[in-house]
């Protein structure tokens, strides 16, 4: 059994599963998030349950962050492993010639979505651990909405926001269709490619504009 | 045409290598590179050096002898064919041309451009096969109905010819593309059916034992097989690998 998970199609399929998990998640977070630029009272209600909802924070929560840590760990040891198995380099190396630079570079892609996840958390999810569990300061239901806005007031923020997504929507660009290539789904390959390239765009695109929106809207 | 020649020089496995620089002239568009590569073989012998060492065999593009990473693509810029097969067209009087050997550390270099492919065997060897004795007592194979469209594809996933270009051209060395086609071929046939498990667990383990990177879909291998290999087998494989293991 040892040999059968240490294999390395068990490892690209387990990181498979954990991206199309993320996969997931976004498309809520961003369902949530973008109800923001249309009513403060829906975005306050939605996020209100999602910061008290129990199975939310107590089962989902814990899965999430598992499932973030798990794909950035698996994620750098497989590029590190990856790269031992060509320890003398080529002088001249042409991967321009086959392969897309998202293809080719999504230890770097994924460098700068970790680098933004530090900022993200920093800036909304530590201060709310703080809020619910440390301090335990009173609940209040309509705070959601001047926190988001308050965080999208610095422009060096916002710009960070923009950077790291534009970077989001390239790593999905190439691990959308990847992830069902590695869990063996080819036979719906223009089909996922097709979906692919949509979701690349339109997930990343959808928080660029929530963060501009409130940056000008403030 | 006038060309200026980057070659990897390794007296041995051990030796660290270096890239010597060669001018070659007068060289015809219609030569093939191989050729080209005896021409330069000749002057050097003609001057008491030692000629470069690199492999071929057939030179019609079907024995899967012939390797070189020429200016960074495996058998050279031109597709779907192997480096016999290349032609001196492809490149531009004046030109600088880097060639290499095929880069894994599954494909130890034996001398100058010569590599140790070995590792393909030893994985052909742990399951690409099947167990049948050709005794006169097997079925006939044509009595057994087989989908034309499984047919084809099986016999596309056949045509590899273990050159090692997917793993030469993968970022991540991997050979996920020849184990690829070395299960799909028996997978899509009921005759390769019986041992279907126990071939990709094998195969699998053997690949993994050989040092190979992990395949990330960056698609290069496809590109760079001079038979066309898709990587729709490294989707059937992953099938594969995950039926016979859950």
């Amino acid at each position: 059994m040892s040999r059968i998970l240490s294999s390395s199609i068990a490892r690209k399929v387990a990181m498979a599963l954990s991206a199309l998990f993320l996969i997931i998640f976004l498309l809520i977070h961003l369902t949530v998030n973008i109800t923001s630029l249309f009513s403060k009272d829906v975005f306050n209600e939605l996020s209100h349950f999602m910061g008290t909802n129990f199975l939310v924070q107590f089962l989902m929560q814990p899965i999430l962050i598992f499932g973030v840590v798990f794909h950035f760990v698996m994620g750098f040891v497989l590029e590190l492993r990856n790269k031992r198995a060509r320890t003398v380099k080529y002088v001249k190396y042409n991967g321009a010639a086959n392969a897309s630079w998202m293809s080719r570079n999504m230890a770097v892609s994924g460098g700068v979505i970790l680098a933004f996840l530090v900022l993200h958390f920093i800036d909304f999810w530590f201060p709310e651990m703080n809020y619910k569990y440390i301090e335990v300061l009173p609940e209040d239901p309509t705070r959601y909405f001047e926190e988001l806005q308050h965080k999208f007031t610095n422009p060096l923020r916002v710009g960070a926001y923009v950077i790291a997504f534009v970077l989001l929507a390239l790593h999905l660009l190439h691990g959308f269709q990847s992830a069902f290539q590695s869990i063996g789904l080819n036979k719906y390959t223009n089909c996922v490619k097709s979906l692919g390239k949509i979701y690349a765009v339109a997930i990343p695109a959808g928080f660029i504009i929530i963060a501009l929106f409130h940056y000008f809207n403030h | 045409m006038n060309l200026t020649l980057k070659i990897w020089r390794q007296k041995g496995p051990q030796d660290k290598g270096r890239m010597v620089e060669y001018k070659v002239t007068d060289i015809s568009e219609h030569m093939s590179f191989l050729e080209m590569m005896d021409v330069l073989n000749e002057s050097l012998v003609a001057k008491d050096e030692e000629p470069i060492a690199f492999d071929h065999d057939c030179r019609e593009g079907i024995c899967g002898m012939c390797s070189l990473q020429i200016n960074g693509e495996a058998h050279g810029p031109d597709r779907g064919i192997t480096t016999c097969q290349l032609h001196m067209r492809m490149f531009k009087d004046g030109d600088t041309i880097y060639i290499e050997p095929f880069r894994a550390n599954a494909f130890p270099v034996i001398k100058d451009l010569v590599v140790d492919r070995m590792a393909f065997e030893r994985i052909q060897q742990a399951g690409g096969y099947i167990s049948v004795n050709t005794s006169g007592n097997t079925q006939d194979a044509n009595s057994i109905p087989i989908s034309k469209h499984n047919a084809d594809l099986s016999m596309d996933a056949a045509s590899c010819i273990g050159c090692g270009a997917c793993v030469a051209s993968c970022k991540n060395s991997s050979a996920m593309l020849f184990v690829a086609a070395k299960v799909s071929q028996f997978a899509l046939l009921p005759q390769g059916k019986v041992e279907a498990k126990d071939r990709v667990k094998n195969m699998v383990f053997q690949m993994d034992l050989e040092g190979f990177g992990n395949c990330t879909n960056t698609g290069a291998c496809e590109i760079e097989c001079p038979k066309g290999i898709s990587i729709e087998n490294i989707a059937r494989l992953n099938r594969e690998y995950l039926a016979a293991t859950i």
